[in-house]
């Protein structure tokens, strides 16, 4: 039996090499940190040195080939308006207080993408290169995206009727591919906009706050929010004051839906086994009752039959009894008849010998017979 | 494999997630007809 | 049956009913032909901000949750072996199924390019969006629901042996359903996991999903009650006498029930609460018009059930139910319309333009009038002479 202990042995080196491989994996999934792609791109956008001439819009504008909007790009009243992203502005710049502070807006490329996790076709990817990409190929146009988007930026061209799609920001990836800068980091004049590695960005970024801690809130937003932005901002003032919403914490937006994504399988796994259970139980449940009911119907004719066969028996007696008394009564009967008859016989032989002595009348009554 | 956000993460195991709860849909009923089929 | 209603129907074309479905559907059929040449812009308030309106809060979400009724009485029929629910589960199982087949319909005027539909489930799955688990459940549980409700069509037909085959599965298919509706019922709320920033802190909670499938169990059965009512005022003389003996035990045994869910129900919204601290908003605006949902439409009419059952006062039940009905409406409509968006100046908030409420409105009418047609034609109401007794 050496060859199946040995066999038996290695059976059991396989599966705890399985059950500690994935154990270890389980361990991984569930507590593993997700840092994002290395050396992944960003932007910093140092609203303090923004000036709101508007030349990022512009330059966007030319560079994805956009309809060209009714007021000229140098046009600075268009800045008194509240503006957000749409189809033919994938970046915008608004104006704050006075004195004026600008801060730009356009897609923050999520680390975690929101859109990116909502999207049910996957039309919404995260790029190594740090863009969050959009193919219009597999769009449904649920616009799930952009209810899930945290900072409101996809939009969608309604109007469209057959063809329509989301657009945002590409961080002009394929720009980048060519190794040129994004189109309005190359146009600003004023250096608010640094494209770089986004790990660098962020250690750039501190750096300024720490050196002129004065100049700067101490905040740099898009380093955690909703697990982090490729797009980071520098500001003077509370963010919330240059329309950028600071409540927006920092988990992931995978993460806020993972819980309840990882309740389906478990119901999936475990309600036929429950609801099936309860089947099971109340077919067993009412199989007693039936069968309760069955054996409570077979007493109860049971019962009815003894009864029956006793009232038959008595039935069936008594009727043999009237039988015999109806035949004794009868037989009875009969004999009085016969005596009755005999006794008429005798008269009626007494009678024909009397007759005889007197022929006559004999022949008188065969010949009325005859008439 | 390796992962380098939670998301990607998510649609891989997801999409082997969705494949083993269709294989337990279709497996169960038949083994409870295994289970059950010489019943009565 | 067929004598019944053939002079009904023949003798007067130019009933109220007629004439008021004519011309909805054909305003629908022109705000149909609206939206796929002018685009959802030409027809709808729809705009960046708000990319959901009244077609994904009312016609999706409502539309789900109140074809809920499938599955609750399928499952206490043929799972929980209620057998006395037995002759409302066909009608229930019609509703649902006509209720999702509308729900895919008027999908195909939200969404951008409705014939990409079936891409998530054949083409590109994208299966970390909760989305995905909703729209591959839908499609599943539609098939299910479908298979569910052919009996009545092969009866009415005279396809026996294809009848017998699809009744076998009937535990089946049940079981199915109801994994299907806990799992879609509860990511439709999921959906609104991913936006704590935008949806109120009332509404948002980390059991959204675990609301929304127990919502789900007593809009069903609220629902079968409803409709119970309106098919006993309308269509009579279409039901057998095993449903009207049973109807009125139908009536009592969900309104019983879902008076006792729908407190389950107030409680665990009130852990909600509890867990979040959200306890300041109660007294905001906001808190107020929660309240108004929690209690004015869901602690009020539960407590009417109850007073219902307990005294057998059917009339009570009935207003009950349409009182939940509405309840949910104004849950599922606060959570994607009017508590979404909460922050947004009231310049940018959503609301619905006329030719969204139309289309609506068009789209419900379809459905009574499919439902009509096969109640008066197929043993929904009543059981075909031929398969009786056979359950």
């Amino acid at each position: 039996m050496a060859i199946s202990r040995r066999k038996f042995l290695g059976c059991i080196t396989a599966a705890l090499g399985t059950t500690t491989g994935a154990g270890a994996l389980a361990h991984a999934a569930s507590n593993k940190d997700f840092t994002g792609y290395p050396d992944s791109f960003g932007v910093l956008h140092d609203s303090t040195k923004c000036i709101g001439c508007r030349k990022c819009e512009q330059a966007c504008n030319e560079v994805n080939s956009l309809a060209k909007p009714g007021k000229p790009f140098d046009d600075l009243t268009v800045l008194d308006q509240k503006r957000r992203t749409g189809e033919a502005s994938y970046t915008i710049v608004n104006k704050f207080g006075n004195p004026p502070v600008f801060a730009k807006t356009q897609c923050n490329h999520c680390q975690e993408p929101a859109c990116a996790s909502a999207c049910f076709v996957k039309a919404l990817k995260k790029d190594p290169s740090g863009a969050v990409t959009y193919d219009e190929s597999l769009c449904v146009g649920c616009r799930y995206c952009m209810v899930a988007c945290p900072f409101n930026i996809p939009a969608y061209t309604y109007n469209d009727p057959l063809t329509p799609k989301v657009t945002k920001c590409t961080m002009c990836l394929p720009r980048i591919k060519e190794g040129k800068l994004p189109g309005c980091v190359e146009i600003c004049p004023r250096e608010a906009l640094i494209f770089g590695k986004r790990d660098k960005l962020v250690t750039l970024a501190w750096e300024k706050i720490d050196r002129n801690p004065d100049h700067y809130f101490k905040h740099l937003y898009g380093e955690h929010e909703m697990g982090g932005t490729s797009w980071l901002y520098l500001s003077q003032v509370p963010f919330t004051k240059i329309g950028m919403r600071e409540d927006l914490g920092v988990t992931s937006a995978p993460k806020l839906t993972s819980g309840a994504l990882g309740a389906v399988p478990i119901i999936v796994g475990l309600w036929p086994v429950l609801l099936t259970g309860v089947y099971a139980i109340s077919k067993r449940k009412e199989k007693i009752a039936e069968e309760e009911q069955e054996s409570a119907v077979q007493n109860a004719k049971d019962l009815a039959s003894q009864e029956m066969k006793d009232q038959l028996l008595k039935l069936s007696k008594k009727m043999t009894k009237e039988k015999e008394t109806a035949i004794a009564n009868g037989v009875k009967k009969a004999l009085v008849e016969v005596e009755e008859a005999a006794k008429k016989a005798e008269q009626a032989a007494a009678d024909a010998a009397e007759d005889a002595t007197n022929p006559e009348t004999t022949s008188d009554d065969s010949e009325k017979e005859e008439e | 494999m390796e992962f380098f956000t939670f998301h990607d993460f998510m649609t891989y195991t997801k999409g082997i997630t969705y494949l083993v709860m269709g294989a337990i849909l279709i497996f169960m009923p038949l083994y409870w007809l295994y289970l059950t089929d010489r019943d009565d | 049956m067929v004598a019944q209603d053939q002079p009904m129907e023949k003798s007067s074309i130019l009933t109220p009913f007629n004439v008021i479905t004519s011309i909805i559907l054909f305003v629908g059929v022109i705000l149909m032909f609206l939206r796929f040449t002018r685009g959802i812009g030409a027809v709808t308030n729809l705009d960046n901000n708000n990319p959901w309106g009244l077609w994904i809060g009312f016609d999706l979400l409502c539309g789900v949750a109140l074809a809920a009724g499938g599955y609750v009485t399928s499952s206490a029929c043929y799972v929980f072996g209620l057998k006395r629910f037995h002759s409302a589960v066909r009608p229930a199982i019609l509703t649902a199924f006509l209720g999702y087949a509308l729900v895919v319909f008027a999908l195909n005027f939200d969404v951008g390019r409705p014939w990409k539909l079936p891409y998530p489930i054949f083409v590109s799955q994208g299966t970390s969006s909760l989305l995905f688990e909703v729209g591959l459940c839908v499609f599943l549980y539609l098939t299910v629901l479908f298979v569910e409700a052919t009996p009545a069509a092969f009866e009415w037909l005279g396809f026996k042996k294809l009848r017998t085959w699809v009744v076998r599965l009937t535990l089946v298919l049940t079981i199915f359903g109801v994994v299907l509706s806990t799992l879609h019922q509860s990511s439709l709320g999921a959906l609104f996991m991913i936006v704590p920033s935008k949806l109120h802190p009332l509404w948002y909670s980390g059991y959204l999903h675990v609301y929304f499938f127990i919502s789900s169990i007593f809009a069903g059965m609220s629902m079968v009650i409803f409709e119970g009512s309106m098919a006993h005022r309308w269509l009579h003389d279409k039901m057998d006498a095993t449903h009207l003996a049973q109807s009125d035990g139908v009536v009592l045994g969900f309104g019983k029930a879902a008076s006792f869910m729908m407190m389950g129900y107030v409680g665990i919204k009130i852990i909600g609460i509890a867990v979040d601290n959200n306890w300041h908003y109660l007294s905001t605006g906001w808190g107020a018009w929660f309240l108004l949902e929690l209690i004015g439409f869901v602690l009020f009419p539960a407590i009417l059930y109850g007073m219902g059952a307990r005294e057998k006062n059917l009339t009570f039940i009935r207003i009950a139910s349409l009182w939940t009905v509405l309840g949910i409406i104004l849950n599922r409509l606060n959570i994607s319309v009017i508590a979404f968006n909460w922050q947004l100046p009231s310049d940018l908030r959503y609301v619905p333009s006329f030719m969204e409420v139309g289309t609506t409105i068009f789209i419900i009418t379809l459905g009574v009038v499919v439902y009509k047609f096969i109640v008066t034609r197929m043993p929904i109401l009543y059981e075909h002479p031929d398969y009786k007794e056979e359950h």
